[in-house]
C-alpha cells in the first residue's frame, strides 16, 4: 500500500483504462509545451513575419540578416512575450486563490479592490495630476513609468485598506462585501475625475484600462518578475492551507490551521501578484476569472498542490494566446488585451462548463 | 484514563458592550478514552456552547479543559488538532474532492509544509476508512453522496487526526431514522476501537440513552447532570427537562405521553 495506490483509488471515476496512468504529468507536459509553442509564435508573428529559424538565431546569437528583425525580437516582443508569461501566471494563480478563499466562482484577482486603487491612482495621474502642468499630456500609453508608479501607488493604498480589514474582521465574507465596497467609492472618484476631464485625457486613460502587454519596456520586465515569482512561491506554499478551506473556516482551524495568519498571507499573495501586473499592464480581466475554471475542468481536481501549478501554466499559455492575437498576425493594427481575452475566451469557458456541468460541484453542495 | 476532563468549567460569551452571558458553571466533567458519552438537553440549553468551549474553538469564562493532563487552551492550534478532533453541524461543500481525499485531509495536522501524503498518512486514512465502514464510499466524489454517506466520511477525516477525543455536534441532524440507529452504533465502536473518548451531542433522546455509555444532561439551569439511567438524579433531571406543559417525557421507554 502507498500513495499511489490512494492515487490511483481516487482516480477510479476515470475511464478503466486510465486506472494505472496518473494524467497529471501528461497534462502538465502538454500545457508546458503549449507555452513553449505560442512563445515561439509571438516571437515569430506580428505586423512582420520574422522565421522560427531565425528567431532562434538572434535569441542565442543576438545576430540576423536584417537588423531590424534583432530589435523587433529583442526590444519589442521578447519583453512582450515574458510580460504575458508572468502577467498570464500571476492573474490566473491569484484568481484561482480569491475563488477558494471565498468560496465563490465568480471571485477573481481583483475583488479585493486592488485594480480599483490602481485606477485611482492612474486616475488621478492621467486625469487630474496634469491640470496645472503639461507634464501628463503626453503619457499616452500605459507603458510610462509615472503610470506604473501612479498605480503601484494605488494599489499598495488598495491593499493596506484590506490588510487592515483582514486584521479585524471575522468573517472573511465581510471581506468580500469591503473590496466591493471600496471598488465602488473609488470607481464613483474616477467616474467624477472623467466627467471633469479633457476627452483626450479620458481617452488616455480608457486606453489604460483596456490592459496590455506591449507597453513593458525591458526595464520595467524585472520588477514585474520580482513581483510576480515573489507573489506565487508565497502562494504556492499555501496549497496544504488552501486544501484546508475546502472544507470552511471552522473546520480548518479544528484541523490546526491558524485561518488570520493564512487570510493575512492570502491577502499580501494575491495584492502582490494582481497588484503588480495591474502596475504594468492595466487591470487586464478574465484570465483570473476565467482560468482556474478551465484547469477543475481539465485536471477534475479541487487539490490545490494540483491546481497552482496548473493555473500557473494555463495562465501563461492563455496569456500568449492573447498577446498573439491582440497582434492581429499580418496586421499593424494592436488590439486591446482585455477586449482579445473576453472575446475569444469567454465562449470557450462557457462551453467547457457547459459540457461538464461540474461548477455546482465545486462550488455548491 | 481520563482524555477529556473540565476543572471548574465556565461556559457562556462575553458580549461586547453587554454583561457576560454564563451559560453553564462549575463544570467538574470527565469522558474516559474508548467512552462515548452523549450530550442531551432541549434546544436553547448551550449544547453547542459547551461542544465549542471544549473543543477550543471558544475560550472558557473560567476553569480548564484539559486533553490528556494538558491545558487545551494553551496548546497550539496543531497540537490541539493532534489530540481532538471535531465533526461540526455544518454542511460542508469541498470540491470535486473524493472520499479519500476528504479523509486525507484531516492528516493536517501531521503532514508537512507542502501537505505531502507519506505512507504513514496512508496508512491512518486507510484505518479511518475502515473504521467507518467506508470503503467502497472512498473512492467516489464527497458531495455526489448522501448525507448519511458523507457523515461517515467526515468522521473518518476526524478519525484520521488520530485524535484522543472526538467531539460531535449533532450528527445525527439530517439523516433518517435507520441511518440515525446506525451512526450511533458506530460511535459507540469508533470509541472502543480506537479507544477514543467520544462526545456527541444529539436530540435522539431513545438512541442516546440505549447506545451511550453515559449520558450529560445540560437542562438549562446553569449546570450539567452526569450518569446513566440507573442514576435518579439523571432520570428525574431528562423527565424534568423534556416534560413540557400537557406531556410527560418518560425516560425508561423514551416516550412522551399526555397527561
Amino acid at each position: 500500500m502507498s500513495v499511489e495506490t490512494l492515487y490511483t483509488d481516487s482516480l477510479s471515476r476515470a475511464p478503466a483504462g486510465f486506472l494505472f496512468i496518473r494524467p497529471i504529468p501528461l497534462k502538465f507536459t502538454a500545457l508546458a509545451l503549449g507555452i513553449v509553442f505560442l512563445f515561439a509564435l509571438v516571437l515569430a508573428w506580428g505586423s512582420v513575419s520574422i522565421p522560427l529559424g531565425e528567431v532562434a538565431r538572434i535569441l542565442t546569437t543576438g545576430e540576423s540578416d536584417k537588423s531590424s528583425w534583432v530589435s523587433i525580437v529583442m526590444k519589442v516582443r521578447l519583453p512582450k512575450a515574458i510580460t504575458a508569461i508572468l502577467a498570464g501566471a500571476a492573474l490566473a494563480v491569484s484568481g484561482l486563490v480569491m475563488q477558494t478563499f471565498f468560496r465563490n466562482p465568480l471571485a477573481e484577482p481583483y475583488i479585493l479592490g486592488i485594480s480599483s486603487g490602481a485606477s485611482l491612482g492612474v486616475g488621478l495621474v492621467v486625469l487630474a495630476g496634469g491640470a496645472t502642468s503639461g507634464l501628463v499630456i503626453g503619457v499616452g500609453l500605459g507603458g510610462d513609468f509615472l503610470l506604473a508608479a501612479a498605480a503601484s501607488i494605488g494599489a499598495t493604498f488598495a491593499l493596506g485598506i484590506v490588510l487592515i480589514a483582514a486584521r479585524r474582521v471575522e468573517n472573511s465574507l465581510t471581506l468580500l462585501v469591503l473590496g466591493v465596497m471600496f471598488g465602488s467609492f473609488t470607481s464613483s472618484i474616477v467616474s467624477l475625475l472623467m466627467y471633469f476631464s479633457a476627452p483626450e485625457r479620458v481617452q488616455s486613460f480608457i486606453q489604460w484600462t483596456f490592459g496590455s502587454f506591449s507597453t513593458v519596456t525591458t526595464a520595467q520586465l524585472a520588477p514585474l518578475a520580482v513581483g510576480v515569482i515573489g507573489g506565487l512561491i508565497l502562494t504556492g506554499a499555501l496549497a496544504k492551507s488552501l486544501n484546508a478551506l475546502l472544507l470552511g473556516e471552522e473546520y480548518a482551524r479544528t484541523m490546526g490551521l491558524s485561518v488570520k495568519r493564512v487570510r493575512l498571507l492570502i491577502v499580501t499573495g494575491t495584492a502582490l501578484l494582481a497588484g503588480t501586473v495591474t502596475a504594468f499592464c492595466g487591470p487586464v480581466g478574465f484570465i483570473g476569472t476565467a482560468v482556474p475554471h478551465l484547469c477543475r475542468a481539465l485536471f477534475n481536481t479541487s487539490d490545490h498542490r494540483t491546481l497552482l501549478p496548473a493555473c500557473g501554466l494555463m495562465g501563461a499559455c492563455v496569456g500568449l494566446g492573447a498577446a498573439l492575437i491582440a497582434e492581429l498576425p499580418g496586421s499593424s493594427a494592436i488590439l486591446p488585451i482585455n477586449a482579445v481575452t473576453a472575446l475569444i475566451g469567454a465562449p470557450v469557458v462557457m462551453f467547457v462548463l457547459m459540457r461538464q456541468r461540474q461548477l455546482h460541484k465545486a462550488f455548491g453542495g | 484514563m481520563s482524555a477529556l476532563t473540565t476543572v471548574s468549567l465556565s461556559v457562556g460569551y462575553t458580549p461586547a458592550r453587554k454583561p457576560v452571558r454564563i451559560i453553564a458553571e462549575g463544570l467538574n466533567l470527565t469522558v474516559l478514552a474508548g467512552e462515548f458519552v452523549c450530550l442531551l438537553g432541549p434546544n436553547g440549553a448551550g449544547k453547542s456552547t459547551l461542544l465549542r468551549t471544549l473543543a477550543g474553538m471558544q475560550a472558557p469564562l473560567s476553569g480548564r479543559v484539559d486533553i490528556d493532563g494538558a491545558d487545551l487552551h494553551a496548546l497550539s492550534a496543531n497540537q490541539r488538532a493532534r489530540k481532538l478532533a471535531v465533526v461540526l453541524t455544518e454542511r460542508v461543500s469541498p470540491g470535486l474532492l473524493t472520499g479519500w481525499e476528504l479523509v486525507a485531509l484531516g492528516r493536517h495536522p501531521h503532514t508537512g509544509w507542502m501537505g505531502g501524503i507519506s505512507d504513514k498518512d496512508v496508512q491512518a486514512v486507510k484505518r479511518a476508512v475502515a473504521a467507518v465502514g467506508a470503503e467502497h464510499l472512498a473512492p467516489r466524489v464527497f458531495i455526489e453522496l448522501s448525507d448519511g454517506e458523507r457523515q461517515k466520511l467526515m468522521i473518518a477525516r476526524a478519525l484520521a487526526q488520530e485524535p484522543h477525543v472526538l467531539l460531535l455536534d449533532e450528527p445525527t441532524a439530517f439523516l433518517d431514522a435507520p441511518r440515525r440507529a446506525e451512526l450511533m452504533i458506530l460511535l459507540r465502536q469508533v470509541a472502543r476501537t480506537a479507544n477514543c473518548a467520544v462526545l456527541a451531542s444529539t436530540h435522539d433522546l431513545q438512541l442516546a440513552q440505549r447506545s451511550a455509555d453515559r449520558l450529560w444532561l445540560m437542562d438549562g439551569t446553569g449546570g450539567v447532570i452526569s450518569g446513566t439511567l440507573d442514576d435518579p438524579t439523571l432520570y428525574d433531571g431528562l423527565a424534568r427537562a423534556f416534560s413540557v406543559p400537557g406531556l410527560t417525557y418518560d425516560p425508561r421507554t423514551g416516550t412522551f405521553q399526555t397527561q
